[in-house]
């Protein structure tokens, strides 16, 4: 546990250091990293804690995205926008999970996995809030140079990556945490012996959702412009999948691990071989898949 | 009048539908892998036919007869190749193995196709038949009757040859069957070549009614999910009953809400059956 804090703090430390010496493009790199951070924390609190495969990340990406934009596009401050986004993309969580999470195996994967498809519709055809298919501006922040707003949405990032984290490592030694891992090596078992497993999942569900509904409208207040399509990627719930694959499932700093990793080769592979990145993406996904389903962690124990 | 017509698109549609899902319920009941590469397949097949009729000039009825065993091979081959290998894993790592297939084929077909969309254009027109009010293009009708034919013959392999009764009998127990003799393996990838074998012929028949691009293979995708849970996992009958159902209520949601709203409405509908009906309306016992 004294260990765990000392790790922590070097990474944030070092983190909170790196923008000092960065310019534009290693700050946009810094910044999505900490993003897919943020995402693949998230999903380990319901897929590697709970042992849900849930592919709802894409549907709390885009729906905190457009509840920060609405929501600025009214009037209302950048700060309070995100906060109310996350609050947004929580409740929906809430909802969500009490339908959903009765469901499991493939049955919970297709009924995530559909709800990002379905909000991607509704965003669509309703134009007269969300602008539709067009898209919606969001207004510049008060920061004045390029360089400066990098940093502001930099530190912005880390700020949600690390309360993320914080909320990790509080559930994983807490009661809930310990929960959650009975629910996903036994659930019928956990059930038995008293655990709430209906109120377990819906928090864990709700945990996975907030943060990333906070880091969508955050994503969209950086990019200016979001649109269906971009936001309700069924990319943003696929890579999480991997990136905690590849770090290591229900682990502390696995996530975070398999998000620079990821992150690394994804960018190695934007820059060299723009037309054939998806493929390398699901060759990297099939590799890892069959050579390390249980992730680089797993490599030290072997 | 105009609901007698409606009904009829809904369900020369629906037999399509049936025979985009019969093979992704075979692969989902049998092997318990969701096959996202499903979608993928059946663009592949649409692309075979189109390329067929535009440079050998094959009528896409007859290119049935190349995609099938082609189709069943690449299935087959990837079965035995690779995917057995990960069938015992947790559900998330045999949909992330599919999902990146997936996106291999997808960035494959990308780059050799590019991205505009096609489709073919029959030279001459089958013409249409009309039936007092209601009016079907006759290429349509011809595809939805080979659709559900196909189906049919499907469910008569299953039900009737020896393989057939080896893949239900995996199906129901693995274990049993293995130790009455069954090569499971084998099965699992004849069973995997049987579901691209369906995608396949279904995409040269779809190509015909729709335009095909690369990256149309999610939405196939999408309403097989949708399909099997409406009738039932795994079972032929199943897929017949929930592609037909869906091919109805998305014409008459067309109608009422505007087809915009089509998606959302086959989603609403797969997430209420889901929630109330998991089993499917034809329910579990649909083991041929």
């Amino acid at each position: 546990m004294k260990r765990t804090f000392i790790v922590a703090l070097v990474v944030l430390a070092v983190l909170l250091a790196v923008p000092l010496t960065m310019q534009a493009y290693g700050l946009r790199i810094g910044t999505t990293m900490l993003m897919y951070g943020v995402l693949a924390m998230s999903w380990n609190f319901i897929g590697g804690m709970a042992g849900y495969p849930s592919f709802a990340s894409a549907a709390f990406f885009g729906l905190g995205a457009y509840a920060g934009a609405v929501a600025q596009k009214y009037g209302v401050p950048h700060y309070a926008a995100w906060a109310l986004a996350g609050l947004v993309a929580a409740l929906f969580a809430a909802a969500l999970g009490f339908a959903l999470l009765r469901l499991r195996g493939h049955y919970f994967a297709i009924a995530s996995l559909v709800v990002a498809e379905a909000l991607r519709e509704i965003v669509n055809s309703a134009t007269a809030l969300t602008g539709g298919g067009m898209g919606l501006n969001l207004p510049l922040p008060q920061a004045s140079s390029v360089e400066a707003q990098a940093r502001f949405f930099y530190y912005a990032m880390l700020g949600v990556a690390a309360l993320t984290f914080a909320a990790s490592f509080l559930v994983r030694h807490s009661r809930l945490g310990f929960g959650l891992r009975c629910i996903q090596q036994n659930e019928s078992a956990a059930d038995m012996l008293g655990v709430n497993t209906t109120l377990y999942k819906v928090i864990a569900f709700v945990l996975s959702g907030a943060f990333v509904g906070v880091a969508g409208a955050i994503y969209a207040s950086w990019v200016h412009y979001i649109e269906p399509p971009d936001v309700f990627d069924v990319l943003y719930s696929v890579k999480p999948i991997v990136m905690v694959l590849l770090g290591g499932a229900g682990t502390l700093f696995g996530p975070l691990l398999g998000a620079g990793v990821f992150l690394g080769l994804e960018e190695l592979v934007w820059r060299n071989y723009l037309s054939v990145h998806t493929g390398v993406l699901g060759l990297l996904i099939v590799l890892l898949v069959v050579f390390l389903p249980k992730g680089m962690l797993a490599l030290r124990k072997a | 009048m105009l609901t007698l017509q409606i009904l009829a698109n809904g369900l020369v549609l629906g037999g399509l539908y049936a025979c985009i899902a019969a093979g992704f319920s075979l692969v989902w009941g049998v092997l318990n892998v969701i096959n996202i590469l499903h979608g993928s397949i059946i663009v592949l097949g649409g692309y075979l036919a189109f390329f067929g009729y535009t440079q050998l000039g094959i009528h896409p009825f007859f290119s049935l007869l190349v995609a099938a065993p082609l189709f069943f091979a690449f299935g087959y081959f990837l079965q035995s190749a690779l995917i057995n290998r990960m069938i015992a894993a947790p559900v998330l790592l045999t949909l992330s193995l599919t999902f990146g297939l997936d996106l291999m084929v997808q960035n494959g077909m990308l780059l050799a196709f590019t991205a505009d969309f096609r489709k073919i254009i029959l030279d001459p027109p089958l013409g249409v038949l009309a039936l007092g009010p209601v009016v079907i293009p006759i290429d349509r009708l011809l595809a939805m009757a080979l659709a559900l034919g196909l189906t049919g013959l499907l469910y008569l392999v299953l039900s009737g040859s020896r393989i057939g009764r080896a893949i239900v009998a995996v199906r129901m127990d693995r274990e049993a069957s293995a130790l009455m003799g069954v090569n499971v393996r084998r099965i699992y990838a004849v069973t995997f070549g049987l579901g691209a074998l369906m995608a396949g012929v279904a995409g040269t028949l779809l190509a015909m009614i729709y335009p095909i691009s690369p990256l149309a293979g999610t939405t196939y995708l999408g309403k097989a999910f949708v399909i099997c849970v409406l009738g039932g996992l795994g079972s032929v009958p199943g897929a017949m009953v929930g592609g037909l159902a869906l091919g109805v209520v998305e014409s008459f949601g067309g109608l009422w809400l505007g087809p915009e709203h089509a998606t959302t409405l086959s989603f609403l509908l797969l997430i209420a059956v889901l929630l109330v009906r998991p089993t499917g309306l034809l329910g579990r016992k649909g083991y041929e």
